[in-house]
Parts: C-alpha cells; sequence; structure tokens
C-alpha cells in the first residue's frame, strides 16, 4: 500500500502533517511528533503585526522615562542586543531543520504590505522547506469591499511569490464570497497550495465583566464538514495542492478529507488533546480503512469524491435543506459554467 | 612608538571614565548612587556584552549591597592581587571611607572614580560639589581632580597608571552632573593607549605582593602603641615619591597623546597680580574668563590643581606667576566653623612653608583670601569668576567670601556684575525646553552626536531636569563653537530656543533665553496663524522687541501622523536641524536617519519606519510666523501660585518654582532644614491631557478610584446637605447610599490641576453603564476645556466639612472619606507606591512620624520646590523626615524611643500632679483605650482639658514641663518606609536589628523589586527572570523572602499585599499593623516604571501577579496564637497557572525573552518551581497548630504588649 503524497512539490511519506501551532515551539515536541509519523510540521506563525507591534510598545516603554529624571536617565539595562525582531522564529526554523528529516514549514501571518516581503525571505535564508501564508483579516470598515480586500491579498501574494523560491501555501478563512475564484486568481498570482481553512479567536461575552474575551476553542469533527465542501469543489480543478486543516480528530475524518481532494491533512487539536503519540494512532487508522476497503494509494484515494467524481455533485453545492431530487439534473453544472471533463 | 588613531566621539565624563576604568581593571564592585550610577552600569553592560580588558579578559563587575560592601569586596580583591577599581559619589563615598583607609594604610594599587557630589545636610541634594572628596582627604589616598570630559577620560588613565607606580591609592574625582553628565566630544584613548601608560613591572608587582597561600605573609594585625605610631610613618616615602611619579606618568601620557597635563596647571598672564586657585569644572570657566580677561589688557591668571592629595608644596609655588600679589582660592565645599575651607587652608599653609623657606620665592607675600562657590551645582559663571578679580583688585579684600549667592544674612558674598557676558559670536547656544516623556534629551544627545561627526566643532551638551518624576521638564543646554568649549555654566543668551511644549510659556520665562534676532522654535497645537493670540502678552513684547524669528509646529499632529504616538523627538530634532543652519539641512537629515536606523535597526524596522516617516513628514507641518508689531491681543501671564498662598509660597516657593531659585537672598531660607508642609497644593502643574469625570447616575460609592489615586487627585465626602448652600453650578451631588451615614450626601470630586491623567481610577471603577459598558461611573475627558469649571468645583469641595472620623467604618470605602494628608506628589503618573502612602496619612495621619528611607519615596515626599505631606484642619498630620538611605529602621526606632520617653515623663508627672488634676481626669489620661479613632478623640479631650487646668496652675516647674509634653500622652505610630533596595539591601542589617528589638515601630516596603529612583537596578527583591540593570540577562537567583525571614522571629506582625488585587486585605492589614503592640511589617507590591507596562493597568497586573503566586498575599500576626489559631493565614490561593500570562506582560520579562528564548524558558522553569515551592512552605506553615494547650508566658504577644 503507498501512502505517499505530494504536497506543493513536497514528497511526503503520507498525509498527516501537523498543522500551524504552539505545538513546534521547542525540539522536544517536533521530534516526538517526528517519532510518531508526522509527515511534515507547520510552525506556528511569524505574525507580523505582533512583531511590529511588540516593537512599538516596548521601544515606548523603555524609553518613555529615559532622559527625563537627574537620577536615572534609563529604567532597564541597555537595549542593544533587546531586539524585538523575528530572529527568534527563525532560529527555530534552522534548530527544526537540524533536528528533523521531515519538512518544515514556517507560517506568516499578516496583512499590511510593508514587513512581508523581509519576514518571507528571512524565512526562506532560515532554511524552512514551505512557506504557509495566513491572511486572515477581519473587516470592519464599512467602506472596505470585498474587492479591496482580496486584492490586497493577491498583492500580498504576488510580491512575497516574487521575494522566495521555496513553495508557497496560503491558509484562507472560509468567509469569501467566491472562494474558488479567489483560488483561481491565488494561483495566477503564484500559490502552490490553499489550505482550507484558518480557525480563529473568537469573540466571547463575559457576563460577570460585562466585556469581550477572545476565546480559542479545539476543533471537533463536526468542523471538517466545511472543509469537505471546499476541497472538493476545488479539487481537480485548481492546480495547486491543497491541505484540510481543521476538524481532523479521527483516521476516518482524513480518509474524507482525502477523498474530498486533500493531498495533505494538518493536525493540531487532535494532537494539543491527545499528545504527539495520537498521531500515531491517527495514521495506524488510516492505513487500517485503506486495507480493509481495498485501497492501494492514496493517489487513488484523493479526491475520489470530489464534485468532478461524486456521484452526486449537488450535494457540495447545496447551501439550504432541500428534498433531494435524483432527476433533477441529469449533468452536474457548475457555476463557472464549465462541464467537468 | 607607533602612531595610534584616537576616535573622536561625542559623550559624558561617566562614559570617558567608565571605557578606561574598565579596560583597566579586573575586579569591579559597584552600588548604584547618583550621579555615578551610570559608571556602574556601563562597566557591567560592556561586561554582559563581553568586552575585554586591556589584558583580553572580560572585568567581572559585581553589585554589592551597599558603598561598604563594594569597598569591603574591592579591599579584598586587591589583597588577592586584583587590579580593581569602584565608581560612587556622596554618602556612598563616605562609607567607602572605612576601607579607604586599610587600602591607604597597606600602600595597595587601586584608583577609584567619584563624581563629587553634595553630602546631605540640612538636606539631601544629588548635585555636585566637593564635600563629599573632601571628606576623604584624611584617607591616605592620592586625589586627583577633572575639570572637564576630556580631562575626566585622560586622568582617569593616569590615575590607573600612577598607582600602580606609586602603591597609593588614587581618588579620581571630577564634578557631578556638571562634567559626569556633560556631554562633550573627546579624543578617545584607543586599547594601545592605554597599554603604553600602564607599566608592566608595576602590575607583576602589585601581583606578587598578594596574599596567596603559596607565599604567605600576614596583613591587618593589630598594634600596640609601642609600634603603631612609627609604622604609620613608614610609609612616607612613598608620599614624598608619588607627585614625581604622577608627573612622570602624565608626561608619558603627553609624549603618547600629545595632551600635556602638570600636577598644577597656571593659564593666564605670565606677570599675573592676581590668581584665582581652583579645582574640578569651576576652573574651566575661570580659565575662560582669565582668557578674555587677559585679552581685554588685564594682569590675572589661574591655577588649577590637578593632584591635590599628596598636595606638594614646592612645585605648587613653583606653578605661580611670582609677581602675583592677591590669590582667591574657590572652594566647592563648606567647612562650617572651620578657619577656611580645605583648599584654601593648603594654600595658605603652602606659602607659610615656601615663604619661610631662606631664599622667598615672592618678593612680597601675597595676600590671600579664601571663598566658597558653586555648592550643589549652582551655577558658577565668568560674571562670577569677575567679582572673585574684582574683589581680589580692592585693597581690602573680603578674607572669606562667598560668590554665586545673595548673602544678606552674614554678608559674604561678593557682587556680581549683571551684564558681563564673554561667548563669543562664533559658539552657537541652543536651549530646548521639553517634557520628560517627549524624548526631547534624547534627541538632542543624538544631535550632538551628529554634529560631532559631521563637524569640525567642539560640542557641549548640558542637560537640567524637574525635581518631579511625573510631567517633569527638561531644559537642554547645547553649543557648539570651533574652540574647545570651557563654559562650565547654563546658557542664559542663546541663538536658537525651541520650546516643545507649549504650556510651558506660561510657567517659564522661556523666551528670556533669546538673545536678539534668535531663532525660537514653538511647537503649538494651533493652526499657524492662531499662534500668535494664544501667546503671553510678555511672550509676544519680548519677541517684537527682540526681533525673533519665530517657527512654529504642530509636533504631536505630525508625529501622530509618522504613527510615533506622543513622542515628537524626531519631529522636533527635524524642526532644529532645518531652522537653525547648524549643518546643510539635506545632509542633516540622512544623518538623522543614519542615527535612527543605528539605534533602532536591532530593535526593530517599524521603529525606524515610523521615525523616518516622522523625518519626511515633519518640513511639511513647519511654518515660520509672520510676527506681528504689535502685542495687544496676548492674555497676560498668570500668577506662579495663587494670591491665597501663604507668604512664604509666595516668597519662596514661587520664586522656586519659577526657575528663579537661585536669586533668593540667604534670608529667605530655612537656617535648618525645617520647611513648611503642604507646599505641593499650591503647585498647579496642570499635567493631565484627559481628566476622569464622575457620572453620579452610575455611581456605587465604592470610593475604589479614590483609594488607588497615587496623587490623591479624586477624592469622596459625605456631608450633611446643608453644606451644598453656594455649590457652584454644576457640582455633583447624590445621596450617601450606605446605612452607616444614612440621609448625607456623597460626592466624588476630581482634582484637575493635580490629576496626572494615569487613568488608574478608570481602570479601578467596577460600575458599568448597563447599556454602554464601555461607559463606567468615571469617564476620562479632555482637561483644557473642565480645568476651570473643576477647579471651582474642587475648591468648593475640599471646604466640605470633613467626616466624624468617629462614626465611619473603617474600610476600603471608608477610609477614602479620611482626608488624605499626603497629596499631589512628584510621583510617577500611575505610581504604585503612593497609594500605599496616602492610605497611611488616612489612617494614621494626625498622629503618624515617618522615618523615611532615601529614594524614590524620599524624593517625591520631599524633593523642593513643593512637598506633599500636608496637614488637617486642626493642623495635626504626617511629621516627616528622610534621614540616609542605610539607616532607616534605626532612625525610626529613635524616633519611637524619643517618644516612649516623652510619653512615660508625661504619665509621670500626670501621676505626681494627680491632686491637682483631679483623680479621674488623671486616671483616663493613664489609663484610657486609645484602640479607636473614638478613643484617640477622647483622649485629645482630656489633653485639651489637662492643659487648661495646668494653665491654672501657676507656672510650677511640674506643671510647665508636662504642658510641654502633654501631647505625648496621645498614642503616636511610627512607620519606617523605604523601597526594596533599603529593605532587602542596605538597610537589611538595621532593618533586621529594628524588628528584632521589639519596639512598636511599623515597617513598609515598597516593593518595586528594582532600586528605582536610580533608574532600575536589580536588587535582592528582584525577581527570577526579570532583567534589571547589573541582570541584563536576567536575574537567575529567586527573589529574597524578606516576610519570611521577618516571620522567624515569632514576634513580629509581618503582611504582604497587592492593593490592586485585594484591597480589602490591604485595609486590614495596615490596621493590624498598626494595631499590634510591637513591631510590624508590611511588604506592599508596587507597580514601577521600571517594570515597563502601562501603569493603569497595574490593579489587573497585580490580580494576576497574586493569582499565579507570583505575589502570595499573607498576614502573620502573633496575636492569634493567644486564641490557638496558627499566627500564618495566607489569603491568596494557590498558584494557578497564570505565571506566563503575568511575566509576558512586563518589559522586564520580555526583553530577556528577547535577548535569548532558551535561558528565558529556563529562568521561568525555574521561577514556576520556585513559586510552587514557596507556596507549598506557606501552606505548610500556615496550617492550623497542634492541639496542645497554649504555652504560658510565651514571647508574644504578652510580653509584647507589656513593652508598651
Amino acid at each position: 500500500m503507498n501512502l505517499e503524497t505530494t504536497y506543493m512539490g513536497l514528497e511526503l511519506a503520507h498525509p498527516l502533517m501537523v498543522g500551524a501551532s504552539p505545538l513546534t515551539d521547542d525540539l522536544d515536541t517536533p521530534r516526538r511528533l517526528e517519532d510518531a509519523g508526522a509527515a511534515a510540521i507547520v510552525m506556528r506563525s511569524l505574525f507580523q503585526e505582533q512583531i511590529e507591534g511588540e516593537q512599538y510598545t516596548s521601544a515606548q516603554h523603555v524609553e518613555m522615562y529615559a532622559d527625563s529624571f537627574s537620577e536615572a536617565s534609563s529604567f532597564f539595562p541597555a537595549t542593544d542586543d533587546f531586539a524585538m525582531n523575528p530572529y527568534g522564529y527563525l532560529e527555530q526554523i534552522r534548530r527544526l531543520k537540524a533536528a528533523l528529516r521531515i519538512p518544515v514549514m514556517a507560517s506568516l501571518n499578516g496583512l499590511s504590505t510593508s514587513g512581508w516581503l523581509r519576514y518571507a525571505r528571512l524565512i526562506e535564508e532560515a532554511g524552512a522547506d514551505a512557506l504557509e501564508l495566513n491572511v486572515y483579516h477581519i473587516s470592519t470598515n464599512l467602506w472596505e469591499t470585498a474587492a479591496t480586500l482580496e486584492e490586497n491579498i493577491l498583492e500580498a501574494v504576488r510580491s512575497v511569490r516574487e521575494a522566495v523560491k521555496i513553495p508557497l501555501a496560503i491558509k484562507l478563512s472560509p468567509f469569501f464570497t467566491s472562494v474558488p475564484h479567489l483560488a483561481m486568481q491565488l494561483r495566477t498570482a503564484g500559490v502552490d497550495g490553499l489550505v482550507l481553512f484558518n480557525r480563529f479567536y473568537q469573540p466571547d461575552i463575559d457576563l460577570g465583566l460585562l466585556s469581550v474575551v477572545p476565546q480559542l476553542r479545539l476543533s471537533d469533527s463536526s468542523e471538517l464538514q466545511v472543509r469537505l465542501r471546499w476541497l472538493a469543489i476545488l479539487s481537480g480543478r485548481i492546480n495547486t495542492s491543497l491541505a484540510a486543516s481543521g476538524g481532523v480528530h479521527t483516521g476516518a475524518d482524513a480518509v474524507k478529507a482525502v477523498m474530498a481532494g486533500a493531498h495533505a491533512v494538518q493536525l493540531v487539536s487532535a494532537i494539543l488533546k491527545n499528545g504527539p503519540a495520537y498521531l500515531k494512532t491517527l495514521l495506524t487508522e488510516f492505513k487500517q480503512w485503506m486495507e480493509e476497503n481495498g485501497y492501494q494509494s492514496v493517489r487513488q484515494m484523493r479526491g475520489s469524491l470530489d464534485m468532478t467524481r461524486c456521484p452526486d455533485p449537488a450535494a457540495f453545492e447545496r447551501g439550504n435543506y432541500m428534498r433531494v431530487l435524483n432527476s433533477w439534473r441529469d449533468t452536474p453544472k457548475f457555476s463557472d459554467g464549465q462541464v467537468p471533463q | 612608538m607607533e602612531s595610534v588613531k584616537s576616535n573622536i566621539v561625542a559623550l559624558e565624563a561617566n562614559e570617558a571614565v567608565a571605557s578606561v576604568s574598565h579596560r583597566l581593571s579586573e575586579v569591579i564592585a559597584i552600588y548604584p548612587i547618583t550621579p555615578s550610577s551610570a559608571m556602574g552600569e556601563y562597566s557591567d553592560e560592556w561586561s554582559a556584552q563581553k568586552r575585554k580588558n586591556i589584558w583580553g579578559m572580560v572585568p567581572r563587575v559585581v553589585e554589592m549591597q551597599s558603598e561598604a560592601g563594594a569597598a569591603g569586596a574591592i579591599h579584598g580583591a586587591l589583597q588577592a592581587g586584583a587590579l580593581a577599581t569602584t565608581f560612587t559619589a556622596s554618602q556612598g563615598l563616605l562609607l567607602m571611607v572605612p576601607n579607604m583607609y586599610k587600602i591607604a594604610g597597606e600602600l595597595t594599587a587601586f584608583c577609584m572614580h567619584v563624581t563629587a557630589r553634595s553630602l546631605a545636610t540640612h538636606a539631601l541634594s544629588i548635585f555636585g560639589d566637593h564635600s563629599d572628596v573632601m571628606a576623604c582627604r584624611q584617607t591616605g589616598f592620592a586625589m586627583v581632580c577633572s575639570g572637564g570630559v576630556q580631562e575626566a577620560h585622560d586622568l582617569a588613565c593616569i590615575s590607573h597608571a600612577a598607582t600602580l607606580e606609586s602603591r597609593i591609592p588614587f581618588l579620581h574625582f571630577f564634578d557631578g552632573f556638571r562634567t559626569s553628565h556633560e556631554i562633550a566630544k573627546i579624543a578617545m584613548l584607543g586599547d594601545e593607549e592605554l597599554r603604553a601608560m600602564v607599566d608592566a613591572d608595576a602590575i607583576a608587582a602589585h601581583r606578587r605582593r598578594a596574599l596567596t597561600p603559596d607565599r604567605p605573609v600576614l596583613r591587618g594585625t593589630a598594634q600596640n602603641p609601642d609600634t603603631f605610631f612609627q609604622a604609620r610613618e613608614a610609609a612616607n616615602p612613598f608620599y614624598l615619591a608619588c607627585p614625581d611619579i604622577v608627573q612622570k606618568v602624565m608626561d608619558r601620557f603627553a609624549a603618547i597623546t600629545g595632551r600635556k597635563y602638570g600636577l598644577f596647571d597656571y593659564v593666564g598672564h605670565p606677570q599675573a597680580k592676581r590668581v584665582i586657585v581652583i579645582m574640578g569644572s569651576g576652573a574651566e570657566a575661570v580659565h575662560e574668563t582669565v582668557d578674555k580677561l587677559v585679552a581685554d589688557g588685564e594682569e590675572v591668571g589661574v591655577l588649577k590643581v590637578r593632584l591635590y592629595r599628596p598636595f606638594i608644596v614646592d612645585r605648587f609655588l613653583d606653578a605661580l606667576p611670582a609677581g602675583v600679589r592677591s590669590i582667591a582660592v574657590l572652594d566647592r565645599t563648606k567647612e562650617p566653623g572651620g578657619v577656611g575651607e580645605p583648599l584654601f587652608l593648603d594654600v595658605v599653609a603652602a606659602f607659610q612653608d615656601g615663604q619661610t623657606a631662606d631664599s622667598p620665592r615672592f618678593p612680597q607675600q601675597p595676600r590671600i583670601i579664601g571663598g566658597r562657590y558653586g555648592l550643589s551645582s549652582h551655577e558658577f559663571t565668568p560674571a562670577m569668576v569677575k567679582a572673585v578679580f574684582d574683589e581680589l583688585k580692592k585693597p581690602r579684600p573680603k578674607t572669606r567670601f562667598t560668590v554665586g549667592i545673595n548673602d544678606d544674612v552674614t554678608r559674604l558674598s561678593l557682587p556680581v556684575p549683571d551684564d558681563f557676558d564673554i561667548e563669543p559670536d562664533d559658539v552657537f547656544r541652543a536651549v530646548f525646553f521639553g517634557l520628560g516623556a517627549d524624548g526631547t534629551v534624547g534627541a538632542n544627545k543624538n544631535s550632538i552626536k551628529i554634529i560631532s561627526e559631521e563637524t569640525n566643532f567642539h560640542t557641549q551638551g548640558y542637560f537640567v531636569y524637574d525635581s518631579k518624576k511625573s510631567g517633569a521638564i527638561t531644559i537642554s543646554h547645547l553649543r557648539f563653537g570651533p574652540r574647545p568649549i570651557r563654559s562650565s555654566y547654563l546658557i542664559r543668551q542663546a541663538n536658537f530656543v525651541a520650546c516643545h511644549q507649549f504650556n510651558f510659556l506660561e510657567k517659564f520665562d522661556i523666551v528670556g533665553y533669546a538673545r536678539p534676532g534668535a531663532v525660537l522654535l514653538l511647537n503649538a497645537p494651533f493652526k499657524t496663524d492662531e499662534v500668535w493670540s494664544n501667546l503671553p502678552r510678555e511672550v509676544q513684547q519680548q519677541i517684537v522687541q527682540k526681533k525673533l524669528k519665530v517657527h512654529v509646529i504642530d509636533a504631536y499632529h505630525a508625529a501622530r501622523d509618522a504613527g510615533m504616538g506622543a513622542r515628537i523627538n524626531t519631529v522636533m530634532q527635524t524642526c532644529f536641524f532645518a531652522i537653525s543652519g547648524v549643518l546643510p539641512r539635506q545632509q542633516a537629515i540622512e544623518q538623522i536617519k543614519k542615527a535612527i536606523q543605528k539605534t533602532y535597526a536591532k530593535k526593530g524596522e517599524e521603529i525606524v519606519r515610523r521615525n523616518f516617516a516622522a523625518v519626511e513628514g515633519t518640513l511639511a507641518h513647519l511654518h515660520e510666523l509672520t510676527v506681528p508689531g504689535d502685542v495687544n491681543d496676548g492674555k497676560p501671564l498668570p500668577p506662579i501660585v495663587p494670591d491665597e498662598a501663604p507668604d512664604f509660597v509666595k516668597n519662596v516657593t514661587a520664586m522656586m518654582l519659577a526657575g528663579r531659585g537661585e536669586l533668593l537672598p540667604v534670608s529667605a531660607l530655612p537656617v535648618d532644614g525645617t520647611w513648611p508642609v503642604g507646599t505641593s497644593r499650591w503647585e498647579k502643574r496642570n499635567i493631565a491631557i484627559e481628566i476622569p469625570v464622575w457620572v453620579p447616575d452610575l455611581c456605587i460609592q465604592c470610593n475604589k478610584c479614590a483609594f488607588s489615586c497615587p496623587h490623591a487627585a479624586i477624592r469622596a465626602k459625605v456631608y450633611g446637605a446643608e453644606s451644598l448652600a453656594g455649590a457652584p453650578a454644576g457640582f455633583a451631588s447624590m445621596d450617601y447610599a450606605a446605612p452607616d451615614l444614612r440621609g448625607m450626601k456623597y460626592t466624588l470630586q476630581v482634582a484637575p490641576e493635580d490629576c496626572t491623567g494615569c487613568g488608574l481610577c478608570i481602570a479601578v471603577c467596577p460600575a458599568r453603564d448597563k447599556s454602554t459598558p464601555k461607559r463606567k461611573a468615571i469617564n476620562l475627558a479632555p482637561q483644557a476645556p473642565l480645568r476651570q469649571s473643576e477647579a471651582e468645583k474642587y475648591c468648593f469641595f475640599l471646604d466640605l466639612p470633613e467626616v466624624d472620623r468617629s462614626k465611619v467604618r473603617v474600610d476600603v470605602k471608608g477610609s477614602q472619606f479620611f482626608q488624605p494628608l499626603f497629596e499631589y506628589s512628584g510621583a510617577c503618573a500611575g505610581c504604585g507606591e503612593t497609594p500605599y502612602i496616602k492610605l497611611l496619612t488616612q489612617l494614621l495621619g494626625d498622629r503618624l512620624l515617618v522615618a523615611n528611607a532615601t529614594g524614590c519615596s524620599s524624593i517625591y515626599g520631599g524633593n523642593l520646590p513643593t512637598t506633599p505631606y500636608c496637614a488637617n484642619r486642626e493642623g495635626r498630620g504626617p511629621a516627616w523626615s528622610n534621614s540616609l538611605f542605610e539607616d532607616n529602621a534605626e532612625y525610626g526606632l529613635g524616633m519611637r524611643l524619643a517618644l516612649d520617653q516623652h510619653k512615660a515623663q508625661a504619665r509621670q508627672l500626670v501621676q505626681q500632679l494627680t491632686g491637682s488634676i483631679g483623680e479621674k481626669l488623671a486616671g483616663q489620661l493613664l489609663y484610657a483605650d486609645q484602640s479607636g479613632e473614638a478613643d484617640i478623640a477622647a483622649q485629645r479631650q482630656r489633653v485639651a482639658e489637662l492643659r487648661q487646668k495646668l494653665a491654672s496652675l501657676n507656672g510650677s516647674p511640674e506643671a510647665r514641663q508636662l504642658a510641654l509634653l502633654a501631647d505625648y500622652l496621645v498614642d503616636k505610630s511610627v512607620w519606617i518606609i523605604g523601597g526594596d533596595g533599603w529593605a532587602y539591601d542596605i538597610g537589611y542589617g538595621g532593618l533586621d536589628h529594628v524588628l528584632a528589638s521589639g519596639a512598636d515601630v511599623k515597617v513598609l516596603v515598597l516593593d518595586t523589586e528594582v532600586y528605582s529612583n536610580t533608574g532600575g537596578q536589580q536588587s535582592k527583591a528582584t525577581p527570577i527572570g526579570a532583567a534589571a540593570k547589573f541582570a541584563s540577562a536576567g536575574k537567575a537567583s529567586p527573589k529574597k523572602d524578606l516576610g519570611l525571614l521577618a516571620m522567624t522571629y515569632g514576634n513580629i506582625y509581618v503582611a504582604q499585599v497587592a492593593f490592586g488585587a485585594k484591597d480589602v486585605h490591604t485595609v486590614r492589614a495596615f490596621q493590624e499593623a498598626a494595631s499590634y503592640p510591637g513591631p510590624a511589617m508590611i511588604i506592599a507590591y508596587s507597580d514601577c516604571i521600571a517594570h515597563g507596562y502601562d501603569l493603569a493597568l497595574g490593579p489587573e497586573q497585580q490580580k494576576t501577579a497574586v493569582a499565579s503566586g507570583y505575589w502570595p498575599l499573607y498576614r502573620y500576626d502573633p496575636r492569634r496564637r493567644a486564641a490557638g489559631q496558627n499566627p500564618l493565614q495566607l489569603d491568596s490561593p494557590a498558584p494557578n497557572n497564570q505565571l506566563q500570562q503575568f511575566m509576558v506582560n512586563e518589559t522586564r520579562f520580555r526583553m530577556v525573552e528577547q535577548k535569548d528564548p532558551d535561558r528565558y524558558k529556563m529562568l521561568f522553569e525555574s521561577a514556576k518551581r520556585q513559586i510552587a515551592d514557596r507556596y507549598a512552605l506557606y501552606r505548610q506553615l500556615a496550617e492550623p497548630p497542634q492541639a496542645h494547650p497554649a504555652t504560658e508566658g510565651s514571647a508574644t504577644p504578652s510580653t509584647a504588649k507589656a513593652a508598651t
């Protein structure tokens, strides 16, 4: 049985990889993940705004009271080597590369155009095997159009694409009006892979404090479905690799993701919940299912239930409940008017 | 020898000296004290960066617990053969004196560097004079004095070299602040030059003298009358040889560098008739004046003393012009009651020696007069020098005089000409007025560096700061000129004057600094065409009269546009270069950018980007103002203090506030350092941009806002409705809600002109608007539009009656109805210390004595011109005093002992006079309970009755005596207050002793976990993982557990509190400590700017500190034993997992994480473990005692009680 898969040109032993998370912050956990069989890992995101924001506020706190009182011209040790910069992150790339045999992918989160290029280049120089861009942006601006927003993303991708040669993935949120069209444009802009989808901090309300608090809950399998839909819609029609991210908690979940079209399956919550060794369990389940169901290879299985190949493609389109009438449509038609080959 | 390249750099003397001594030392023991701290900081920083000395080793820098400790460590290092150094000043130097005798007595090669500073006498002063070094001239140290930055650099090297060759230890000193903090362009000595200066054989000899078991000898013997004397004299040849060695080293230095020094350097007319003898920075002002006077044809000169000890008479006399007829010796110190000051006496004795020799050197014995100048950095100007030369010209000059002040009491001062200004036109002079937080000084330091590097100009920068820590003004004095700058005094007439804060124009005569035709740069928050009419009339007049060229910019607008917030430094620096013409504009802008790149490249591209944006955006905002011919539309300047202020405040304090304190005559000042209290109320600082506004509808009257206000600028009162008569329009009032004082009215009022706008009150307010929860019961609003109306309301509020103290339940809320007797201090906005002090004055202020250790709390507590401790309507209030840094516990104990004696004597007299006083009154006076507010009030009433009775006793001696002491029959509370530097380090020995004494004193430790006042050096209270100065990589050892150490005595009340986490607990601890009949100590968590976060978030951060176990709350009350309970109560829960969250919020921890993530992780784990262990230990200690009967006659609490 052949579990191999190709993700953005990288040969992976199987589709199960570790998604962007704090799991890669040290060396011990990544080693254990590799031992458990992870095919690749994505590092925690380097947050451009956070770096810049911290640079700014730290400098403010250090400098605010400097040179204003006779007895002390400063209140902190000299800050020459106090660098609010991504060097720690870059160093971690180098260390992971040295410690692991599996591919190490970096992740970069930001939206403003300044800074992107520099960090992307530094990440490439540090030896990352691929780069995942995370472009989650909450628009609160009444006058910001979807088109502007998408254009900003494309602009960022184009400039990063020009700057680095390593494979480039983009991790999207599900909240785009037309995911396929955006995906196509991203492909044109040069991305090698699409990661579906981002999970974010969501606001919660603290009734005691009458305040809003950001919360991040771990995913569960119920979140997989929205991924399956979009994987299946894009699979076979967009010439990029696809990765499922969010909601894979069992071997069966992983099988579904691959069948919907994923080249790779990113795991985070399942490992955070159950520990690095759980990856092995998932992999065993995944293999077992393939064996039991007579699949020879992942390649054979991948995309087998995507929209172009599944028996009822309309199921992926259906946004509302309605009675399923098999006779309703003879030939599947797609919103872009193409008829699948 | 081959030529070596010298680097030309601009730096302050502290750095210039440290750079030499760091490279010439192996062991450096340090302790922070102003103004020398920076030398220790540089050394520590360089060693942390692994910078090597000239022998290829990284010097070991060790911070000690006091200067005495540093001197001891140095002594040991020297004895074991190391090359060692230290840096200190003032009281710190005095603490080293005992070891200095030893080091000199043992003929040990050693060089220390001292930023000469005033010793505390009638007052502490951090500024420069020679009173500290003069107190060391008998120790046997050689003493070398530098007058400027280049000299300090050079003579530091010469001193290090000379001590090795002479075996006499050297004290190299230079004037605190004036030299230590002056930035000047100098030629730096390279390693090669330093190597060429120190004699390898002398080092080898030093090593051979080391104590070692390989060649044991004995040092430190005790000697008897038979030999001590002779042994003392045995060292004489070394002192005799020393001056020649120093001159030889100076000559070698000249051969290497081309810079020549002599033991005494004469400058002036070769046949001068009148000569001034002086040392230090003042000599440079004299030098400059002599040059000018000689050029004008006068026969005058100056003799600069460089080697003051050993004082070599022959060389001194040889250095003077033979025809000198009169000499004025100027001393920068005062020896009250002496024949004259030290240098004067030395000069007189030198002439005594020289002239009685066989062939007198001087045909005529010159007249020698002695004068004092420049105490505590008091200005010393060419006009004053002129005054001294004028005096020397007189047939009968004053033999003893002062210069620079107006002494209208003993009439010693010389008249100083007003119009004597010798600064040449080719020296560019610029003065900048900035706000501490706006970065003005930093930008100016940067400009000096740029001009030093880009031009051939000589440069000088000197910076004057406020005595307040919040909203502080800074004044930068910059000079650039074609010749070396010797002007060791402030600029008075500048070519360029910049005012970076528009409202300063109201407070200071800024335009007065401008010479005619000068350029004036104003940062004005107005449109250009609105600026003129917003200028005060007096400012308009000066602008017109002096024909100033005025440029204006809305710098805050420009800075905001660039994303720089309120940091206008880059914007204003760009303006300076754009309009001053010191450098071509384009070149200057490139250099500013280069400097930004250099400073911030490693700290972050974003900061570079924003600063660049500020530079690029500035010129669009900068406009030249068309000055109208008329001045009629400006408002006149408001008075400095209001008319209703007391005369002393109007006559003395107001002058100091206006920056004209140096004009006050001697007669205006208290003779013994005693000052009136409560003067901060007369200084309306108006530094808040936004102030809190009360919304009564939402208020739940919890008083948490008032409780946490560091400046007592938001207050609550309950009062009868009848008091509202005559309230100003808009004065808000609501029904008081709680049952205790039902029927009364409640008002929360802000002091709009005293608030610093820190926002703490808003952060702690728990009451929210139900439909718009971001709206609270107090909210910030812009101050300017509210200023006048709120000020009127506040005035009315203050006049409302104070609550009857005996009717209020004393808790968080109730405590805030008591008048704070500590108000509007100069502490930082958001200070975490002052809420505790304020609370203390509310609870006990009318019967409180405070012994305050030197540190932040003594500075905001007692730094003139205005001070915060005040009195209530009855005239009672805290009696506050500061003795030293190291002796505060002892100082407080002394107060207690005196009170106890007074009280005992008063009680004895009451007993003696019982017949006349009456049995009942006497009995009550002696035995009435005084534990509550009502009891205290009743006792005061009895004392009043007693006084009446005593008055009728026809003046019997006993009655008179009792009248004097009667007030001591009312209990007083003695509190010993200080920071962690005092309690954990320098004062710990005394603190431990005083706590152990069982005396009824209370200790309040304001724990900021660093030496805050001197700039964030680590103390033993600094926690694991925090970066602090002297622990820049993050402290690896745990915080000392001061509370646990005190608990081990068993009879000391100990509490650890954090008001932001649990205010109820804080109040309870203060009450329990106060009522405990014996020693008590409260360790109070105090947020500080040295932690590096927005202090308005302090209470939140304190909550996390407590929840994470970082700062456990507890109370150890020995009284509980009597009830069979464990004395220790743990008042906070087991550590949760918030330590990381706590640490990541503060820059002090984040710095370590950024610098070295692995080390941070290791330190974090270690901190986590330590916290868990400590909690486990506390929990074990707090477990209920085993069931056994309470031991009779145990140490507490019965004995403690009996002790009172």
